[in-house]
């Protein structure tokens, strides 16, 4: 009983870890509100998303335990990420190419 | 007689069945509120000096506040899934309670907030938003639609979320059976996923 907890506290990330990505959230949230306060004019949107995708990727590595998945997860994750991205730069090619 | 004696001892699990087919849920979440963030973009590209300006109407410490509370909700699912692992059955049940009352902070915020935009008369189809120019209009009905369908996620997360905390009490959540609780993690996670885009492009980007 004793040696299958020690095997449960090696096979599954601690606490630490958990804790570790909440204050990187909670310090990309700052950097995010902080960002929003500069106007970088065209890039402000852009930077916004980008902390918002780093944030997600965060979630879903980690609390969303992807990052210990079997891969055929994560390519059915990245097939829905990319298919999303597609959806829009086909939608933009309508409205922001012409 | 075997046979039969076989079927009645088999308990048939596939965890990892399990967990690909919430995946597979999230995808259509993902589709769902995917259609509003299309939305928003082509909305936003096509009127953007009056995003602008009905952005500013929002206020962007309830929205910062709202979004502390979600992302530590999704700390203290996270943990409750860690502490089954490890047979801490009731610290596991503390954690789901503080997800359900974190969440619940959530939903009292969204309240108010939503009681003061009604107050300044701006709520769908009243007549302060109908004169301001259209732009503004399809700014405020996003803004009500997609909070409002993440608001409902939230409710409907605190029902799956209270469910799991219910059956870890009664053991059928346990050390070595816990996909349900990490199936409602998942979707609490992704709740929280749809708040860290919303958040910047509906209270920040002004």
């Amino acid at each position: 009983m004793d040696q299958q907890n020690t095997h449960a506290e090696h096979k599954y990330p601690g606490y630490g870890i958990y804790i570790l990505v909440w204050l990187g959230l909670l310090a990309l949230t700052g950097v995010t509100v902080t960002l929003a306060g500069i106007n970088f004019g065209g890039l402000t949107v852009a930077t916004a998303l980008l902390v918002a995708s780093v944030k997600s990727f965060l979630v879903l590595k980690i609390f969303m335990h992807l990052g210990a998945e079997q891969k055929a997860f994560k390519i059915f994750v990245l097939v829905a990420i990319f298919f999303i991205l597609i959806s829009f730069v086909l939608l933009f090619s309508d409205y922001s190419f012409i | 007689m075997s046979t039969e004696e076989h079927s009645v001892l088999h308990v048939h699990r596939d965890d990892i069945g399990s967990r690909m087919g919430m995946w597979l849920f999230l995808f259509t979440e993902l589709l769902l509120f995917g259609g509003l963030f299309f939305l928003y973009s082509v909305y936003r590209f096509v009127n953007q000096e009056q995003f602008h300006i009905a952005a500013k109407e929002l206020n962007t410490l309830i929205g910062t506040f709202n979004t502390i509370i979600l992302l530590t909700s999704s700390l203290t699912m996270a943990l409750a899934i860690a502490a089954i692992q490890r047979n801490n059955k009731s610290l596991s049940v503390f954690f789901q309670t503080l997800t359900i009352l974190l969440a619940f902070g959530f939903l009292v915020n969204k309240y108010f907030e939503w009681s003061i935009k009604f107050h300044h008369g701006i709520f769908p189809g009243s007549e302060v938003l109908l004169n301001k120019p259209k732009g503004e209009i399809l700014f405020f009905g996003l803004y009500y639609v997609m909070t409002g369908l993440h608001g409902l996620h939230v409710i409907i997360g605190i029902v799956l979320i209270g469910v799991m905390t219910r059956l870890t009490i009664k053991n059928v959540i346990n050390q070595d059976s816990y996909v349900k609780l990490e199936a409602a993690g998942l979707y609490w996670h992704l709740v929280d996923i749809i708040w860290i885009f919303l958040f910047p492009l509906f209270y920040l980007i002004t």
